[in-house]
């Protein structure tokens, strides 16, 4: 029976409780169990009861979210990944994840991940790394790598996630699912416990397109929480496209070639998908992005410079952590914050305050914000001649545990392929489109702001094409073996 | 660079003090400005709070639409030009009544830019939020050396409009005066409580010095914690005193930040150039930009009431007041405000009669107290000065009913009838035979003012006076001496 349950997709699962050949509370339990097992180290909290019902006619018919671990839940531990808030308990709920509680997708559990989103492995977490569970010695990717974990992994039936620089994407593509960031604005980010506030936008990780879609039609909306936010121009719609007839794919140059560091397997399998777009129907030309190169360099300015002030807060006077200094305000603090905070993080916060200092702000962050601009005008550029850029997400295949850990650099270089489209503020898919070497290659779908529907319907038309199957991941799912 | 200057010692020179301001005002709106928690004076601490105003993690900021209102109504009243679109900042530092670790301000694009009030140029106008209050226990009192210190955050997101003045000013005097015509206008247009005791008003100085007739700037100092009106002239009298004093024996002036000691007077070094913060500003991403549109600014430019720079034009030029008392009056609203309501009382009020009592009524009451709040009513107050004008009664007679006016209150009429304080003239017969006797007592003097000698007539009225308890009019005893001795 549960292994049924299991094979149903997200919106499946809300599909047969709305008939009523499913009992909800029975999914949920299923999903709180696997979860509670957690093989993966994918959680950080797993609900102990079964949820409140759904309310009557919900849409989301009770089938329940798992949410990484930034996101504020009242009275549940919200820590981000830091020592410097374990045990943290919020007075208040995210705004997106009250929308879904009121939608009918109650929380299941807290997804582990990077400590503050800081991270591609997902290894920077205090609370221990997630296992990929395709391969358990690799890494799921991060920084929501244990949403992307739990979903891929059969613990979790949809999740949220947040991307700020791949966040969301790359995991995804490292897990065999689907991760949508969307447009900058479309979802609220209230009671997210911010990164780099200009970039970090939550979005799903799902199954398939169709749970994306319809997990994100909850999500999305004006909250007058959040003043960045903005209305979405249309209703998110359950995708149904079935060709690609007359859809225009670019492939830019920049991001594309082995020369920029693609693993050749990853770009087989992303020139495979290429051609089945083609068969669909869609042309496939080559575009540029000439800034997209700048790209990383100016996200490593921009986000450490918002993360040096965002991580201000957390100084020990108030709520988490607090190290007593010898009755002295600067001994506190910095005791605080150094036992507080991972090496990433602090590497971060380093950058990000030496880059706004004296002197050097407009050498640093005014250039970041130069090459930003530009990049942004690339993509429309791009986007007067195609129709959506196509990428792989990442340059590589999930890797093993421990192998960048200790070269920043090289973890960075994950996020190449992503980080364009935050800094422009644009949405992004990312697809399973075949597997390397035994481990999933995902593809990324990139549109211009507030394309949502048109993008999941392309996405969803090749992901129908493709027909990837991720279910052998399941197994990663189970106990150890 | 002008510290510098300093090298050669010359005790004759004179310097000039130059002077600009940046003042703080917290905003009366009804919530904080950036969440919706209700502002607060006075009450249990942490009492106004909420997950906004407490920095706690994922929080934002949402602007208080009623401060920006404020806000362009400050520029307006101050001349200032609105930007169509400012931006907010981050002011990044660490203390514990900053709970997110930065201070939302306005950095490159004020609110408000520009702008005159009174001699002195505005440079900018910003809005931001106030930190929350930090109580430090031990006798320090600060938070060095406290034992404990804590929080109270109900004050930390109050609404602030920070006004920077351009360095205007020449004298602590000068000083102490516009910020005086600054709170009147900011009271007239009803943004603020402008109250320095209880730190609605916080005023900072710039004060540098240089050489008598010298238009270079020489080094600053940046002086705070002047909590009062009289402390403002105080310290910085007592800091151009200072560093005239290192410039006459040849030392530099050292850029730095100095706190005001109200109990003894002095100045100490709070923190030096070298030690000042780096605030490391950038644009608030939590924040888009602030569009101040042309509806706005016209909304706010539809409830200026009239400023007092321009009542006190009015009230020179329509109401023929001396330029001096019409600024006496229009720069105290509330005196401006009793003055208007005595003046609409009596039909055929005489502005300048009523503005010389006012001046007197001012004396009577306590030092910057409101005459609304007082025993006197604006009518009462007419009829007095109208029964003087019209002589009624004499100026000293309206003295001594306006002390009891002031001390019980009531009709000016009845009281002069109960005391029997009415004028005595020549027709009632009384004062002739006054005048007649006083003649009779100093002949001399009578002798001397027929001959011409006026000063003579300061006995013989002064005889007039005794005799009638100040019941006669001056001028009605003149008349009738002139008249007595046939000149």
């Amino acid at each position: 029976m549960s292994q049924h349950l299991l094979e149903l997709s997200a919106a499946q699962a809300v599909a047969a409780i709305r008939a009523g050949e499913l009992d909800a509370a029975e999914l949920f339990e299923l999903y709180r169990s696997r979860a509670a097992a957690d093989p993966l180290n994918a959680f950080t909290w797993v609900a102990e009861d079964a949820a409140v019902a759904a309310p009557a006619g919900a849409p989301l018919a009770g089938v329940p979210a798992a949410v990484k671990d930034l996101f504020c839940t009242e009275g549940v531990p919200s820590q981000s990944g830091s020592r410097i808030l374990e045990g943290y308990r919020p007075p208040y709920t995210a705004t997106v994840v009250a929308k879904l509680a009121k939608a009918g997708a109650p929380l299941l559990a807290k997804t582990n991940q990077d400590e503050f989103a800081m991270g591609s492995s997902n290894e920077n977490s205090a609370y221990g790394p997630v296992l990929n569970p395709w391969d358990r010695a690799r890494v799921p990717g991060g920084s929501s790598g244990g949403s992307a974990a739990a979903v891929a992994a059969g613990l979790a039936p949809w999740a949220l996630g947040t991307d700020t620089g791949g966040s969301i994407r790359q995991p995804a593509a490292f897990c065999g699912i689907v991760g949508l960031k969307p447009t900058y604005g479309a979802c609220s980010r209230y009671g997210m416990i911010a990164f780099a506030s200009s970039l970090d936008q939550a979005g799903p990780l799902t199954r398939d397109v169709t749970d994306a879609a319809l997990l994100l039609r909850h999500m999305v909306g004006r909250d007058q929480n959040d003043s960045t936010s903005l209305e979405l121009p249309e209703e998110i719609r359950l995708p149904s496209r079935g060709d690609l007839k007359g859809v225009r794919l670019g492939v830019p140059q920049e991001l594309t070639g082995t020369a920029g560091g693609i693993d050749p397997g990853v770009l087989a399998s992303f020139e495979a998908a290429l051609a089945q777009a083609q068969a669909l129907g869609a042309s496939v030309e080559p575009c540029t992005l000439p800034h997209a190169p700048h790209a990383l360099s100016a996200y490593y300015i921009i986000a450490p410079a918002e993360a040096s002030a965002n991580l201000a807060r957390f100084d020990g006077v108030r709520y988490g952590l607090r190290v007593a200094g010898d009755s002295d305000l600067d001994t506190m603090y910095s005791r605080t914050r150094a036992q507080g905070f991972g090496a990433e993080v602090k590497r971060r916060i380093m950058l990000g305050t030496y880059a706004l200092s004296s002197g050097y702000y407009d050498a640093y962050y005014g250039t970041a914000q130069r090459v930003r601009t530009r990049i942004s005008q690339d993509f429309q550029s791009a986007f007067a001649e195609v129709d959506f850029i196509v990428t792989p997400t990442a340059p590589t295949t999930a890797f093993e545990l421990g192998a960048k850990s200790h070269d920043p650099l090289a973890m960075y270089l994950n996020d190449v392929c992503t980080v364009p489209m935050s800094l422009a503020g644009i949405p992004a898919i990312s697809i399973p489109c075949g597997l390397s070497d035994g481990l999933p290659v995902g593809l990324q779908l990139a549109g211009p702001a507030f394309s949502e529907n048109a993008l999941l319907d392309a996405a969803y038309a090749l992901e129908q094409a493709l027909a990837f199957d991720g279910r052998s991941a399941w197994a990663g799912g189970g106990a150890p073996a | 660079m002008g510290g510098g200057r300093g090298a050669s010692v010359n005790a004759e020179v004179q310097y000039e003090p130059v002077i600009g301001l940046e003042i703080h005002v917290q905003l009366k709106t009804r919530t904080k400005m950036f969440c919706g928690c209700e502002l607060s004076f006075g009450d249990p601490p942490n009492t106004h709070t909420c997950p906004r105003c407490l920095g706690l993690a994922g929080t934002l900021p949402v602007v208080n639409a009623q401060a920006v209102h404020y806000g362009i109504m400050i520029g307006l009243a101050l001349g200032s030009q609105i930007a169509p679109r400012s931006q907010f900042h981050r002011k990044n530092y660490f203390y514990p009544d900053l709970p997110k670790g930065y201070q939302i301000s306005q950095y490159d694009v004020p609110l408000c830019s520009g702008g005159q009030l009174g001699e002195v140029r505005i440079h900018r106008v910003h809005l931001e939020e106030d930190a929350a209050k930090l109580v430090h226990l031990g006798a320090s009192g600060r938070i060095h050396g406290a034992q404990r210190s804590a929080v109270d955050f109900n004050r930390g997101g109050t609404p602030l409009a920070e006004i920077v003045t351009e360095p205007d000013l020449r004298s602590a005097e000068a000083a102490r005066e516009w910020l005086s015509l600054l709170r009147t206008t900011l009271r007239a247009i009803g943004v603020s409580d402008v109250n320095m005791e209880e730190g609605s008003l916080r005023c900072d100085a710039n004060v540098s010095v240089r050489p008598v007739g010298s238009s270079e700037l020489g080094t600053k100092t940046e002086l705070k914690n002047m909590n009062s009106f009289r402390f403002l002239a105080q310290g910085i009298r007592a800091e151009v005193e200072r560093q005239s004093e290192l410039l006459r024996a040849g030392q530099p002036v050292l850029q730095e930040t100095l706190h005001f000691d109200p109990s003894s007077g002095r100045l100490t070094p709070l923190r030096s150039k070298e030690e000042a913060h780096d605030y490391r500003y950038f644009p608030e991403p939590d924040l888009v930009p602030l569009e101040a549109t042309p509806e706005m600014i016209e909304a706010a430019r539809a409830q200026l009431p009239e400023l007092p720079s321009a009542r006190a034009q009015r009230f020179a030029g329509a109401l023929g007041l001396p330029a001096e008392r019409a600024r006496d009056l229009a720069f105290r609203s509330e005196l401006a405000d009793f003055f208007e309501a005595a003046l609409a009382a009596t039909p055929n009020g005489e502005p300048v009669a009523l503005a010389n009592w006012m001046q007197t009524l001012v004396e009577r009451l306590e030092d910057g107290a409101d005459p609304a709040g007082s025993l006197v009513s604006p009518a009462a107050f007419a009829q007095l000065v109208a029964m003087v004008s019209e002589k009624a009664i004499s100026r000293e007679a309206g003295r001594e009913v306006l002390d009891m006016l002031v001390a019980q209150g009531g009709d000016p009429a009845a009281i002069v009838e109960r005391e029997g304080l009415g004028a005595i003239s020549a027709d009632d017969g009384g004062l002739g035979d006054v005048v007649a006797a006083a003649l009779a007592s100093d002949p001399d003097a009578a002798e001397q003012v027929r001959a011409g000698n006026m000063k003579a007539m300061g006995p013989l009225v002064g005889y007039v006076m005794r005799e009638t308890k100040g019941r006669a009019d001056g001028a009605e005893i003149n008349r009738l001496i002139r008249q007595q001795l046939g000149i």
